[in-house]
């Protein structure tokens, strides 16, 4: 290892005299805890769906849930769209500001977050009136009240008013820091927002200029083909989107936090330029349809493997650093350094789970992207198995273990109910475990994903009865689970101590640095890597568009929900 | 680089092209196909996409057919929330090739424990390929959300 000790850089250049403005402080803390607020709401009905796999239909007793449908399009919209864009704006503005030196724009700030309020109201009204049960993924010609395609696209922007406020602190510092490298905490956070950026064109623009306008009858019809083709484009890059920022934890923060040290700095950023470069592979998620040829499948086929890279070379840095940070803790032995990491830290032990969860999450995930190989499980329950282990585990877990210190850190105030933050991560990973294996298993079985199975009018086949009651158990502890992190959090606001000092955030140091010559250079230049991205898009989508356009809008909506 | 380092991104490249190959075999050699582009269907200026898809061959006669000895064409529509035709029969070794579109919105077409799984989408055409080797009732499931009653739309193929 001696020879690996070159240069102890620090991943963020110290920033004299910072200090966390209290607008930022404020409008970020807010956003933490208003995706937190979403998540409660989401999560519940997420709670419910899990009973309905066990045969249990609890809808008609509830408010606000009349159907399946209606539940599963509200925790669809609050967990995947709202709790990760709330959290990733307010997580990454921090990260930004912090690596920067420099508070971001709190008017940006602001905007943005009143944004992701209105949006949040405008997409949660119809859905709660049962205008909108068009699930996250809103296919027309299903279609849903204006006001839920209007609050989406507020939902949107705030998150593209955030990378604003990133880029324009980026464009300041870089006058007072000529030829200096990015810091890697600002420069993973930004790039994070610039992938985001460039992937969420698809479905932003088919919310704009098809649904919206449809919606309020100025458009003839939709185009159900062209529309899925925009939303996947996004739809894949979106859980990027959702897991950047947890990895922007893992590489930056985690290695700390266990008494490592991140290995690699320019191994970090090429993860982060493979995802920014890797953009369309959103038709791995449309192998079964129509319309598309095969050219376009057995192009995302590759480059959806490529994307699995970054992400093989994320698990490397990690666990490299987790293996320095528990030898150092006095760990011997091939595994044994695993034991001795600071398990009894809460923002530790949630966050090493959530990397557990991961793994069967990526190698699902790997599946799914398996071409002819998803025949067997597309639109099964497999795919929400997959989905709970990575956004609902991953990405979910990581959120809990970051506000362990976050919260504390924004609020001076200590974290209250220590011992129940010890084990909920526990109680969390204990339910995904057994929800994940329900409904790997159904799928596996064909056990239809989106499905009101409480309710079917057919025997169930074979497999299906223990996949959903397993389905609906580890629902429930995953319920439990959130509802000790929100207890931890609710009592921390009103009750914690106050702490003298919340001192700096915990990030990390490299062993290799940042190089301030060299090859490395080619890094920093953000704009080569948009460039290598739009073309890579061009020649994926271009031939389907050149195709396809202008949109055949010849199908009637159907509102029968 | 450490070499380590190395190993494992050489080992990481090495098992995504194992997977790629691997998967590209099971397409060209073993013929698991998924759908592909096969054109639209068109409406006259003014007609309804429904219309123009149920006058459009083979869509005008959904329903069982045999093209040659032990070939079969199977035309399904799919509509909220029922299948054209809502059962089928075939006898065991059937070579069964299945053309599917929707007259209204997006259904899924899908048999468990086989390879039968595709999208029906208004104005396109799904086709997939399968043998059913095995006597037996299969079910099939609309897996793709398609309203209030999404989870009434099945069917079934009876085998024998």
């Amino acid at each position: 290892m001696s020879a690996i000790v070159q240069a102890q850089t620090e991943v963020v250049q110290d920033p004299k005299h910072f200090e966390l403005s209290p607008a930022n402080r404020r409008w970020i803390l807010w956003f933490i805890l208003f995706g937190f607020a979403a998540l409660a709401f989401g999560v519940f009905q997420g709670f419910v769906q899990g009973l309905n796999y066990a045969g249990i239909s609890l809808f008609s007793f509830l408010p606000g849930m009349k159907t399946y449908y209606e539940g599963l399009t509200a925790h669809g919209v609050l967990n995947a769209f709202i709790f990760t864009f709330a959290e990733a704006n307010g997580w990454l503005s921090l990260t930004t500001a912090r690596a920067l030196g420099r508070n971001l724009n709190s008017r940006l700030l602001a905007l943005s977050f009143v944004l992701l309020v209105l949006g949040t109201v405008f997409a949660g009204i119809p859905i709660f009136l049962g205008k909108a049960s068009v699930l996250y993924t809103f296919y027309p010609p299903l279609r849903a009240h204006w006001a839920f395609y209007f609050g989406i696209a507020l939902a949107v922007v705030s998150t593209w008013i955030i990378s604003a406020a990133q880029l324009w602190a980026l464009a300041e510092w870089r006058k007072e820091h000529k030829g200096e490298r990015i810091p890697l905490m600002a420069y993973v956070s930004i790039m994070t927002y610039i992938m985001w950026d460039i992937s969420s064109l698809g479905a932003a623009s088919e919310d704009l200029f098809l649904l919206l306008p449809w919606s309020l009858n100025l458009l003839p019809g939709s185009d159900p083909l062209l529309s899925r083709v925009l939303f996947w484009y996004t739809g894949h890059q979106i859980v990027y989107y959702w897991l950047l920022p947890a990895y922007v934890s893992w590489y930056i923060f985690i290695p700390r936090m266990v008494g490592g040290k991140l290995f690699s700095d320019s191994l970090a950023r090429i993860a982060f330029i493979m995802f920014v470069v890797l953009v369309p592979v959103g038709f791995h998620h449309q192998y079964t349809d129509p319309g598309i040829g095969n050219y376009f499948k057995i192009a995302v086929l590759i480059l959806t493997f490529g994307i699995a890279f970054p992400s093989l070379l994320t698990a490397f840095s990690i666990m490299y650093a987790l293996e320095i940070g528990g030898r150092a803790n006095g760990g011997k032995g091939i595994l044994g350094w695993f034991l001795k990491l600071p398990w009894s830290n809460p923002a530790v032990s949630a966050q090493v789970l959530a990397m557990i969860a991961f793994l069967p999450g990526g190698i699902t995930g790997i599946m799914n992207a398996s071409y002819n190989m998803n025949l067997l499980v597309h639109n099964t329950t497999f795919v929400p198995g997959h989905f709970h282990l990575t956004l609902g585990s991953a990405v979910t877990l990581s959120y809990f273990g970051i506000a362990y210190w976050l919260i504390p850190y924004l609020t001076g105030r200590k974290l209250a109910l220590e011992r129940v933050a010890k084990w909920q991560p526990w109680v969390y990973f204990l339910g995904i475990l057994i929800f994940a294996r329900g409904e790997i298993s159904g799928g596996i079985l064909g056990m239809p994903r989106r499905t009101a199975l409480a309710v079917i009018n057919y025997e169930p086949l074979p497999g299906w009865k223990l996949a959903g009651a397993l389905t609906g158990i580890g629902g429930t502890i995953m319920f439990i689970g959130c509802v000790l992190f929100f207890l931890v959090i609710f009592f921390t606001l009103i009750q914690g101590k106050k702490m003298e000092s919340t001192g700096d955030l915990p990030f990390t140091e490299t062993y290799l640095g940042a190089a301030p010559s060299g090859w490395q250079l080619i890094l920093d230049k953000l704009s080569y890597w948009v460039l290598l991205s739009f073309i890579l898009i061009a020649l994926v989508y271009g031939p389907f568009l050149l195709t396809h356009l202008p949109p055949k809008l010849n199908s009637p909506p159907f509102q029968g929900f | 680089m450490e070499k380590l380092e190395k190993i494992y991104v050489w080992l990481s490249v090495g098992i995504l092209l194992a997977f790629i190959l691997a998967l590209i075999y099971a397409s060209v050699i073993l013929a698991v196909r998924v759908p592909t582009d096969v054109g639209q269907i068109v409406p006259n200026p003014g007609e309804a996409l429904a219309s123009a898809t149920m006058r459009t061959p083979p869509f005008d006669q959904p329903g069982v057919q045999e093209v040659a000895p032990g070939k079969y064409k199977v035309v399904v529509l799919g509509q909220a929330w029922m299948f054209n035709p809502p059962s089928i029969e075939l006898p065991v070794g059937a070579d069964v090739t299945f053309y599917g579109t929707s007259l209204d919105i997006d259904h899924g077409f899908f048999i468990p424990n086989t390879d039968v799984n595709m999208m029906l989408l208004p104005g396109q055409v799904s086709i997939l390929r399968h043998r059913f080797d095995k006597a037996g009732v299969y079910r099939i499931i609309c897996h793709e959300y398609c309203g209030t009653l999404h989870h009434l739309m099945t069917g079934t193929i009876t085998v024998k």
